[in-house]
Order: structure tokens, then sequence, then C-alpha cells
């Protein structure tokens, strides 16, 4: 008999028009000691199953049918019963640990409140429960600390006071939605760890939330992978994960860059997995490939501060320190890091965005770092462009497609004819496999992925040799970011791109890059060739980064 | 202040010469050369700008053209007046938009709450002298239960003459005060619902709820005291922009306030006045914001400890 069970679980959403079902007749059973992985993609309507069973829906959706039984307790008998359920018997954990904390109450306060609403406890009592529990997840001077706001503590540190609030009322179940997405990958593993030590020591019944395949594969027990608000299929973790039955859960799993070898493309199952043939190719004056430097970077620094007339005191952070690499025509370069390595910090000073405070930036052996005269910084600006991280603020949401494309065709060459530019702005689309119907209709109306191909295209239209992408895939599902990966390749092989690609997510630079570098507080660890930096690493925080980063090959072992 | 302290001493010099509105017609030009010297109007501009804002230091303006009497004398008969009319107003504005915010914010689509955003519509978009108007003709000349001009009688404490301790004095200071505080009121209703809309769908609003604490302590708890931090930004100008509209609601119910003292000079070009009056009302506003930011330092403990930024 099973701790938790989901009976026939149905969410809608009442729209002025339609009615959404976000989640349609799911069943899902979880034992106690247990950790359920619950995955899909965006919209597929898994954070709606985690918030229906404490019935946390925002309006307009509602529970429409089904039941949710935790031991012996029907615990969607009627509206009202489910709030003394809440925080007592079933704890939740949100995505972004920066949010989910009131910020103007202390860690202790919020604690108490919560202690006191379900515990018959004196506030003395609640305030030795407080601390104990802020010890048991990790958090040293755990006294001291009690009576800190969320803000002095670091992202990991409110994940762990999030949990700490989650079991305060020892919860029987424990909902984890997407608890380490917005976490560094050393962080990740921590905070993953914690929740298996408590899953095991309070026997506890958990629901773990999330896209990582590679999180699922090193943690959970069994997993249910849901789509478009269906479940699609649930079993042992390693059964799905090696044999999956449904024809989505294979293209999932194989949309999941692998982290123990390269592969030249990936599968894609649901569309014609072919390259593409790119229409730009005859308009771009094709060089070749020189073998040379396109980009040397020498003894870089960049220093912050707030204050502008204390630059370069003792109170400025060093967010890129002495930092000196080479780019070679026609290869793809990786920079990893965690959050505040400085790796955005040099693709934005490459671009020329910022201005470093030191050191030298040379592009086709001229330095770009020290041109004075704007027409002069054009020409180079041309052949630098950028991709960005987000997709859905990196567009104009105010302009046509096609405008947003045609905008640095125009900037670069002010003098073409109308039909050449729609002409050229479709076969751009063309070759980031959109229609050219897109050309008219506005950003808002595209998905992610598809946002990000006109990010592409945009940056394409100037003709440029460096293509600088800041985690161009970071926003997107597995699948889109497989597209994207995909096309990304193809354009390079075809146009001789050269390639600055920025990201935390090692699986994903295996994927793409050549060489890689590794920095860490704005130093550069160690660069080498691709292969050799994940086989036979040679520096420590080089082997940490790839012990601890998910593996979704864990499984076989 | 500085730059309005030059703005208000830079009225005597444009606009008009001062020493016509003095003296009379028959005045011979040799005399007025001399007074010109007296009152050291022949000095070099930056001179007589840093003997103004020496004087201004100290509380002296001058002597009114009008009324004979030092400027500095005039304006602390008539500060206690527009003080408690403010004070008053800004209180009502303060407590009842806070209430009537929080309760459309929480009841997005009652009855109640429609009328309540209905009306305040009228608040905003109706001008202050009129509302002092209909007050006025419906409360003192229809009713007839209030008084439609003045202060009442007052009590004179020596250094603050007070309305707060005579009957009449209390029913005096209603009127002028709900019309002033009118206006400000439906802002800050409207300010604190889009607060309390806005925080209510809030990471750790949910997370709370999450936690099965219950719905009172989150409404007014969790989700207030976080809505206030930028009605008290707001109430902080607000309070200043009270005084400047003062002068209209002071006119339209004779209050004998600072407001009031200004119409009348205005009227009489008694620039002594005027220049007082703008630095004060500049050195209100200053203090204002001053005093806001210090309360920021209490309420939100984000701003406490800025650069201590600990982690673990």
């Amino acid at each position: 008999m099973s701790f938790l069970k989901i009976n026939n679980l149905s969410v809608d959403y009442k729209m002025r028009k339609e009615t959404v079902y976000a989640a349609k007749n799911v069943n899902i059973e979880v034992n106690k000691g247990e950790i359920l992985g619950l995955v899909g993609e965006s919209g597929s309507g898994k954070s709606t199953v985690g918030n229906a069973i404490i019935n946390l829906i925002d309006e307009p959706g509602k529970v429409s049918s089904g039941s949710v039984i935790l031991g012996d307790l029907n615990i969607h008998e009627n509206s009202e019963s489910i709030v003394k359920y809440r925080g007592n018997k079933i704890g939740l954990i949100f995505q972004d640990p920066q949010t989910s904390l009131n910020p103007i109450l202390t860690v202790g306060e919020q604690l108490i409140e919560t202690i006191q609403t379900h515990l018959k406890l004196s506030k003395e009592d609640a305030k030795n429960k407080s601390i104990n529990l802020l010890k048991e997840v990790g958090i040293k001077d755990a006294e001291k600390r009690f009576d800190d706001y969320p803000h002095q503590f670091s992202g990991g540190m409110r994940q762990r006071v999030v949990i700490s609030l989650a079991l305060c009322c020892e919860p029987e179940l424990l909902i984890a939605d997407e608890p380490t997405t917005a976490l560094d990958v050393s962080i990740q593993s921590q905070i993953l760890d914690l929740i298996k030590k408590l899953t095991k020591e309070r026997n506890l019944a958990v629901i773990l939330i999330t896209h990582d395949m590679g999180v699922i594969a090193e943690t959970a027990n069994r997993v249910a992978v849901m789509k478009n608000g269906n479940l699609v299929e649930i079993g042992e973790t390693k059964k799905i994960l090696t044999t999956p039955q449904q024809s989505y859960t294979k293209s999932l799993v194989s949309s999941v860059p692998p982290t123990n070898k390269k592969i030249s493309r990936f599968v894609i199952v649901e569309k014609e997995n072919k390259k593409n043939n790119i229409k730009i190719l005859n308009r771009w004056t094709k060089k070749e490939i020189s073998n040379q430097d396109l980009v040397q970077v020498k003894n870089l620094n960049k220093s912050f501060d707030d204050n502008f007339f204390t630059e370069n005191s003792k109170n400025s952070v060093l967010a890129v320190d002495n930092v000196s690499f080479e780019i070679k025509e026609g290869e793809s370069f990786g920079l990893v890091g965690e959050s505040g390595s400085g790796k955005s910090t040099i693709a934005k000073m490459i671009v020329n965005l910022f201005r470093p405070s030191l050191g030298d930036i040379f592009f086709d052996k001229t330095c770009i770092t020290k041109i004075k005269h704007r027409s002069e910084l054009m020409k180079f600006r041309k052949q630098i462009q950028m991709i960005f991280q987000d997709p859905y603020s990196s567009l104009n949401g105010r302009l046509k497609v096609k405008d947003i494309i045609a905008e640095p065709i125009t900037l670069h060459n002010p003098s073409i004819s109308n039909s050449d530019l729609n002409n050229y702005v479709n076969d751009l689309l063309d070759s980031v496999e959109m229609t050219q119907k897109s050309a008219d209709r506005y950003p808002h109306e595209f998905s992610g992925g598809q946002r990000q191909r006109i990010s592409i295209a945009r940056a394409l239209a100037t003709q440029p040799r460096l293509l600088v992408c800041d985690e161009p895939t970071s926003a997107l599902d597995v699948s889109i970011q497989a597209q994207i990966l995909n096309l990304l390749k193809d354009l390079q092989e075809q146009l001789n791109l050269t390639i600055l690609f920025i990201s935390h997510d090692l699986p994903v630079v295996r994927q793409m890059c050549d060489r890689i570098g590794v920095l860490k507080d704005g130093k550069l660890c160690e660069v080498s060739n691709t292969e050799d930096l994940f086989l036979k690493p040679s520096h420590e925080y080089t082997k940490e980064l790839l012990h601890l980063m998910p593996k979704i090959e864990s499984i076989y072992n | 202040m500085l730059v309005v302290a030059f703005v208000s001493f830079s009225l005597f010099n444009f606009v008009g010469d001062p020493i016509n509105n003095m003296v009379g017609e028959e005045t011979s030009d040799e005399e007025r050369a001399e007074l010109r010297e007296t009152l050291g109007l022949m000095d070099p501009i930056h001179i007589q700008f840093s003997r103004f804002v020496v004087n201004a230091s100290k509380g002296e303006f001058g002597i009114s053209y009008q009324l004979r009497r030092p400027v500095s004398e005039l304006i602390t008969e008539r500060l206690p007046a527009t003080i408690e009319l403010v004070v008053i107003s800004a209180l009502i504005a303060l407590i009842t938009g806070t209430l009537l915010g929080v309760y459309t914010g929480i009841h997005r689509k009652g009855f109640l709450s429609d009328f309540i955003l209905a009306v305040s519509l009228l608040g905003v978009s109706l001008p202050t002298f009129v509302i002092g108007i209909l007050f006025i003709y419906l409360f003192a000349v229809i009713l007839g239960v209030l008084p439609s001009f003045g202060r009442g009688e007052v009590v004179d404490l020596g250094f603050w003459t007070t309305g707060f301790l005579t009957v009449s004095g209390l029913k005096a200071i209603i009127l002028p005060s709900v019309t002033l505080s009118l206006f400000q009121m439906t802002y800050i209703i409207r300010l604190v619902r889009a607060e309390m809309m806005e925080i209510l769908q809030t990471d750790y609003i949910k997370f709370a709820r999450a936690r099965g604490i219950n719905e009172e302590s989150i409404k007014y708890k969790h989700a207030l005291k976080n809505g206030l931090i930028p009605v008290i930004t707001i109430a902080g100008i607000n309070i200043g922009t009270l005084i400047a509209f003062s002068i209209i609601t002071e006119t339209v119910f004779q209050w004998p306030g600072m407001g009031f003292l200004f119409i009348q000079a205005v009227q009489f070009v008694d620039i002594p006045i005027m220049s007082a009056y703008l630095v004060f009302i500049a050195f209100v506003f200053v203090m204002i914001n001053f005093i806001v930011d210090i309360l920021y330092y209490f309420i939100d403990p984000r701003i406490r400890v800025k650069g201590d930024t600990a982690s673990g």
C-alpha cells in the first residue's frame, strides 16, 4: 500500500475562450523513503501536479476531479481541509530561493511562525527547534544566523533555509519543485545530497520535480514523465532512462547531452533529422581558414564598483582577474564556470560592451580595446556578434521579426535596396529553419526556441566572423536545446564561423567546443582540448566540477 | 536648498524694484539712491545673495512690505494653523488610504471594492477647490453642522496656538483637512492596492501558504509590511505636496495658515513673504525626504546592512 496515492487528478484553467487542461487524469503513487522524479518540459504540467497536491493552484485554475490520499487521510475532501495539512503533513520547496523567503522578516521569525502555526510549542521551544533544524540542514553558527534576514544568506544557504522551513513541522511528504535549478553545480550536489539524506533519516516520501535528467538519474528511485498534462510513463529510474517505452520518453532521453562522449549531432526523434543547406552561403564572403588566432585576450582585468569615484580601490570587485587566452579562426572555444566567475563579463568585453580595466583584446591582430573612433569600431562590431541567454528580453517586442533582422543590415549597409533587403532577411530566416511567413509577425508570437533562432538570424545578418554565444540554450527545454545546438553546429561548419561559447552546463560545452577554458572567481584555471579536459583534467577545480556534474549515465553504474 | 534660496532671492531682483514698492510717488531720486545704498542693493549680486542666505539661515527674511512686520514673526504666527491642518489631513490620508487600499487589494472583485475605486477616481479627477466648495455647500450651508471658514476658537500656548482644545476648533478643522486629504488618500488607496495585488502573487507568499501559515497573518504580516515600503516613499513626497495644496484649501476655507498668507502676499506683491515661503517649503521637502530615508532604515532590513552581505 503506497503512502501517497494520487488518483485521476485533473486541473483545469478556465479561460475566457477555452479551458486549458493543465493536468489530465494523473495517477501517481509514492512510497515512504522513496524519491519520485517528476520530469517533463515546460508546460508539461509537472509543477501543476505538485501544487495541486496541496491545492495551491492560482486562479483561474481549479482541481476539477480526482483524489489525493495521504496515508489514510483523504486530503482533498473539501477545499478547507487541505489548509491544515499544508506545512504540517506536506512540505513544499520552490525553485528560486531568492524569492521564496519574505525579505523583511528574519529567518527565525519565519521559522517560529510556521512552527507555532502547527505545533503547540512555546516561543522558546520553537526557537530551539528551529536552531536544531538549521543545524540539521547544514547551516553553521545557527544560533547567530537565526536572527539574520534572508538577503544575508547566499543562494545555496537560502535554499537550506527553505528546506528547513518546509520540514519544520515534520511533514511526511516533501514536494520539491525544481529545488536546484537556480543553483550552481557544486551547491546543487550539496542540496541534492541533503534531500537524499533527509529522505532516508526521516523516512520521507519525496516528489522531485525537475527538467534535468542528470539530477533524476542521480537521485530518484522512480520517474514519472509528463507531457502536455498527461502522464506518459512511470517506472523505475533505470528502466525509464535506459529502455524507455514511449516515443516521447525516447526523444527526451536522446536530447540530453551525454557527459561521457562527444557526439556529432543530437538525435531528434520527432523531427526529420537532416543537415540544413544554408542559402546565405552565396552572400558570404567566405574566407579560407587561416588557422591563425582570430581573438587574443591578453592579461584582461575588469573591476566593478558601485561608486564611480573609488574605482580600483579596496572595495571594488575584481570580476575578471588577469585572463589570457586565444581563439583560433574556425574553432569553438568554450568558457565554463559557475555564476560570478566572470564568464559573461569577458564576453561583454570582447563585443566591446564593457571596457576592460586593464589588458588588451586583439581581433585579427588589431587591438580593439584601444579604438577611439566610433567609425573604426563599427568595422569590428560588424565582425563580432552576440547571442544572449534570454530570448524573451533580447528581442524588441515592438518590432516585427523582419525589422529586427533588417536593422543590423541597414546599419552597416545603408544603401541596400528594399527588395534586396527582403531577400536577405528571407534567406537568413531560411538558414535558421524558420518560415518566411514569420517575418511579418512579432516576437511574442514565437516560442523560446524560435526566438533564439531569430536572435541567431539577427546575429548572422552582418556576416560576422566571431559569434559570441552567452548561455544560448540555458533558458530552453532539452529537446529545443538539442535543435538549437545542431543548428549552431551546421552554421559553423558551413560558414566557417568562430564561436565563443559560454555556458555553465558542462555536457553542452563538451558537445559544442573544441577547446575549453575553466573560470573560477575571475581567474582562468586551465585551458585545454575538450577531450583532454574531460578525460584527464589537471586543475583541482575542474576535477571537482566534473565530479559534481549530474550525469545521466550514472544510472548504468 | 541653495538653488531654491537663489530662486527666491532672485524674486527680489526680477519681480520689480523694491524701492518703488516701499516709497511713495514723490520721493526724490537722491533719496531713492540713498535708501538703495543703506539697504545694500548697490552691492554685487553675490554679496547680496550670501547676505540673504546668512539671514535666511537665522530665520530672518526682512520686513513685509504690506503688513510692515518682520516676515519671521508673521510666519511663526501662521505656522501652527498650517501644520495642524497638514498633519491631520496626512493622518487621514495615510490611515484611511492604507485601510481601503488593503481592502480593495484583497477583495479584488467585490462590489464594495469597485465602489471605493470609483469614488477614488472622483477624488483624483476633481480639483481640490471644487471639493472644498461642495463640502461647504453640503455640510455648512445645507446641513449647517460644520463651520465653513476659519479656525474656530484657538488656545494660545505661548509658542503655539492650537485649535485642538476647543470644540469649535475641532469642528473647524474637519472640512479643510478632509478636503485636503482626499486627493492623497485616493492616491494611496491605488498604490497600496497595486502593491498588495503584486505581493500576493510573489513566491514567498505562495511559500508561506504552502507552509500552512494562516491567511490573516499572510495578508497583514507578510504582505502588508512589504507593501508599505513604497507607500512610505510616496507619502513622504506627498506630505510636501499637501503643504503646497494647502494654499488652495486654506483659501477656500479662509484658514489663517501660511498658504493663505502666501496668497495675500501674491496679491500685494509682498516679496519678502513670498521668498520666505518658498525657502520654507523647500526646507520642509528636504526634511521630509531625510526622515523618509531614515524610516527606510528601520523598515527595510536590506538597506540596513548594505555592504555587509555576509554569505555562509
